[in-house]
């Protein structure tokens, strides 16, 4: 879960270009949208995208999205728990 | 009713944003590509709000921001646009992305920005301007029709001063098609020594320059516009020259009255014979400079030869490089830009002293 | 300056319509063009229905008469255009000023994504002639050539807002004597980057959409042209026929919100109507129609109705989404509803807002869901509002 937790930090810097912001200094359950990092509904839709293209999963209601991308930990329980459902 | 040019900041291949000098010092650019000299944005814009921004979105806003604030305003009337490429880069990334990976789901961000419309959106967005919002996209006279637009606008009611702009840029993708289309020379020239090369080809360019019309006069205004003109695809020497001659009646004036011609020259021998016949047939002993081998080829660049002209009025003073043998003497009251891109789109604008 | 520019021409292809005559036929048949995609080439043709314009590319080609290599999109205009402009009568007028102002988002871009499947592999590849039209720009200027418009060509680009401020912007330069007559609208074809991106924003309705439903799923994409003539009162009067109606007001407004959401109290498109009606000296309870803007997303439909609410309780006049009949042709949007509320004013009807069985229960309005005739339509409005918060509204009014 660790690495996992790890990866995902790198990707979303990536894939939200946050310059600003080391990925190691992504707390595991800080909140990713409002007062955490402040991500925006622009954002949600780019995580659904780094799931489906680095996880092979999908999410395609972007309510659902706020729910699985509430923080790092979410999604990484996301993941794990559906990537069991896959195998 | 007159149109005041309060500020104007342009981004351009030269040193051109925050620089307290007029082009003092002139950049050269060796490979055909005469690309922005771009400032350390997060100095200009709020950093957590850069991360999206593409470089001409960066470069756009960045101007415009600065414009506001040299024309002391936080929230203009109106904010109007003109483009011919509009957000290239997004474009490219959409593009690709949707080809790689044969239309599955890719980054929505790159879609969201590839509408024209988005340079005026963001400023809009970042400055909380819900006014008139409007995005030309007319190709070589884009910006001629956001002034056209602006100009209009400070005529109807309630609006003392329109913010309005004019920007296209460069990508990798874009210099190599328009390089196929054999717009460039075919060997990498020294953009400064453009009008020694007499051959076929021009070079690519790109900018943002913004202004800040109002109709009321203030004590630091750069010049005055006093009016534009777009004609397309002339037949011949003959019908340009009518349509200039028409703009100047409708002026009220005549070549005597214009101090300097900003003439758009790109050093290709086809488009440029164009100029040089109009020189002869109309503007004759007009002292004339020329600008694009400070900003290069590109839809826009008239934004950079209004920024050019306005700076020379509030300055009453060419750039030492610029100068030619044919300088004005006397005070540089009335400047014309004449314009043509891909002898398509022709534009005249007229600038004076306020 | 003259103040009242009139309506003399309307010209649209949609979905539901290769001309003025077969739209309303469809409008009054309650005929929707949403259908699974047949011309597009694109993976998602059995997943993503869309309303396409029922022509191929060979086929349009032969009615406006330009090669059937050139964009998808100027060929939709040529044909809007040239209705429009054979209808008003205009172009049988010796000496006027006329111009063209159009408007698109995807621009000559169908042609590009051809380009761009050989570019990507190897740069010295694709065809050159499927990239020299990729400019929104190119795309009117073709059809102004075709036309023999030359006094002033220019094309706005502002997302689904595009058409509007088109109108808008030719009205003012009529208004300030600048030109005599101009055809205004826009034009968009369906593409694959147009069909991706909206898919991408998970904004896309998988089944046929439902505009201002309480259970809405999002919307459908269409493609088309849609155009008016604009004339100033002196050219009107050279005219034998009878003007459409008058434009009487207009506003730009921006919702400064957020780049692609409308805000939740929709200040834009309120701002939007209430300044149209400032301009037209109309009060709200003037209005007898509003073609919404009505995309059929949960964002568009709860802000464009709250800002509805703010402004009309407790006079709502008669309002539909003719969208629900041919999708959201985005760029040209704003001017095919420009098309249909000037023929609701002419000839006194309302349209249908289809597949509206559940009404939002946050308002206490909700669309028509039957065609009616015989009404007094003395006034309308039309609604846009696009990425980028760019908001417009247009009335048009009886003369």
């Amino acid at each position: 879960m660790d690495k996992l937790i790890g990866d995902l930090k790198e990707q979303i810097a990536v894939q939200l270009k946050l310059k600003n912001i080391k990925p190691e200094d992504i707390g595991d359950d800080e909140p990713l949208f409002g007062a955490g990092l402040g991500l925006d509904s622009l954002d949600v839709l780019e995580l659904i995208v780094l799931l489906k293209q680095k996880y092979k999963l999908r999410v395609t209601n972007p309510e659902d999205g706020l729910k699985v991308f509430r923080s790092v930990r979410a999604m990484a329980e996301f993941i794990t728990a559906n990537r069991l459902q896959n195998t | 009713m007159k149109t005041y040019i309060r500020s104007a900041v342009t981004i351009s291949p030269q040193k051109t944003f925050n620089n307290p000098l007029f082009l003092n010092e002139l950049a050269s650019h060796n490979d055909n590509r005469l690309t922005c000299i771009e400032p350390d944005y997060s100095e200009a814009i709020d950093p957590k709000l850069i991360r999206r921004m593409s470089r001409i979105i960066k470069m756009s806003v960045a101007s415009a921001l600065a414009c506001l604030k040299d024309a002391g305003i936080a929230n203009p009337d109106a904010i109007v646009t003109g483009t011919a490429y509009g957000c290239l880069e997004d474009t490219g990334i959409f593009l690709t992305n949707m080809v790689q990976e044969d239309e599955e789901p890719v980054t929505p961000v790159a879609f969201v920005q590839s509408t024209h419309n988005t340079i005026g959106a963001q400023v809009a967005l970042l400055i909380k301007c819900n006014r008139y919002n409007n995005t030309f996209v007319s190709g070589g006279a884009s910006f001629e029709n956001a002034l056209l637009d602006a100009i209009m606008l400070l005529t109807e009611n309630n609006t003392a001063n329109v913010l309005v702009g004019g920007m296209d840029e460069i990508t990798d993708m874009s210099h190599i098609v328009l390089n196929r289309l054999g717009l460039y020379k075919r060997q990498p020239v020294s953009s400064l020594n453009l009008f020694n090369t007499n051959s076929k080809g021009t070079v690519n360019g790109e900018g943002a320059a913004f202004f800040l019309l109002a109709n009321n006069p203030s004590p630091n205004n750069l010049a005055c516009i006093d009016a534009v003109a777009t004609f397309y695809k002339p037949e011949d020497i003959a019908e340009i020259k009518q349509h200039i001659n028409s703009f100047l009646v409708s002026q009220h004036i005549s070549c005597n009255d214009i101090d300097l011609l900003i003439s758009g020259n790109n050093g290709d021998v086809t488009s440029d014979k164009i100029y040089a016949q109009v020189q002869q047939l109309v503007f004759n002993e007009i002292p004339l400079i020329n600008y694009k081998h400070l900003c290069g080829e590109y839809p826009t660049s008239t934004a950079f030869a209004t920024w050019l002209g306005a700076n020379i009025i509030k300055n009453n003073n060419i750039p030492a490089q610029l100068n030619n043998s044919n300088s004005p003497k006397n005070k540089i009251n009335k400047v014309l830009i004449y314009n043509h891109y891909q002898n398509i789109y022709h534009s005249l604008i007229l600038m004076s002293s306020c | 300056m003259d103040n009242a520019v009139f309506i003399v021409g309307v010209g649209v292809l949609s979905g539901i319509g290769n001309n003025v005559a077969e739209c309303l036929d469809a409008l009054e048949k309650g005929k929707a063009g949403i259908d699974k995609i047949n011309y597009l080439r694109t993976n998602h043709r059995d997943l993503l229905p869309a309303a396409e314009v029922k022509l191929s590319n060979d086929e349009l080609s032969v009615i406006c008469g330009l090669p059937s290599t050139t964009s998808r999109t100027a060929m939709l205009s040529m044909i809007a255009a040239k209705e429009a402009w054979d209808n008003s009568g205009v172009n049988k007028l010796p000496a006027l000023r006329t111009g063209f102002v159009s408007a698109s988002t995807a621009g000559g871009i169908d042609k590009t994504e051809d380009f761009f499947t050989h570019f990507l592999a190897d740069k010295s590849k694709g065809k050159l002639r499927d990239i020299i039209n990729h400019e929104c720009g190119n795309i009117t200027n073709i059809v102004a050539e075709k036309l023999g418009i030359k006094n002033h060509i220019s094309t706005i680009s502002t997302a689904c807002s595009s058409s509007a401020n088109a109108i808008m912007y030719a009205a003012r330069l009529i208004k300030n004597n600048m030109l005599d007559a101009v055809i205004a609208g826009g034009t968009d074809a369906l593409t694959r980057f147009t069909l991706n991106g909206f898919n991408t924003l998970l904004v896309l309705d998988e089944q046929y959409c439902k505009p201002f439903d309480e259970n809405r799923r999002g919307l459908n994409l269409g493609e088309g042209a849609g155009y008016v003539v604009l004339v100033s009162e002196r050219v009107a009067s050279l005219l034998k026929q009878r003007p459409y109606c008058a434009l009487s007001g207009y506003f730009n407004a921006n919702d400064a919100y957020h780049q692609t959401s409308t805000s939740f109290d929709g200040d834009g498109p309120y701002m939007a109507m209430a300044g149209a009606l400032t301009m037209s000296g109309l009060q709200p309870k003037d209005i007898d129609y509003i073609n919404l803007h009505g995309t059929g997303t949960q964002n568009n439909d709860s802000s464009e109705g709250t800002a509805i609410q703010r402004l009309f309780h407790p006079h709502y006049p008669k309002m539909s989404s003719t969208k629900s009949f041919t999708g959201h042709t985005l760029g040209a949007s704003a001017g095919v509803e420009a098309v249909f509320s000037a023929l609701a004013i002419q000839r006194g009807i309302v349209y249908p807002n289809l597949r509206l069985d559940k009404p939002m229960v946050a308002f206490s309005f909700a669309p028509e869901t039957t065609f009616s005739k015989q009404q007094d339509i003395k006034h309308a409005l039309s609604n846009s509002v696009g990425f980028g918060g760019n908001c417009s509204s247009l009335i048009f009014s009886k003369l």
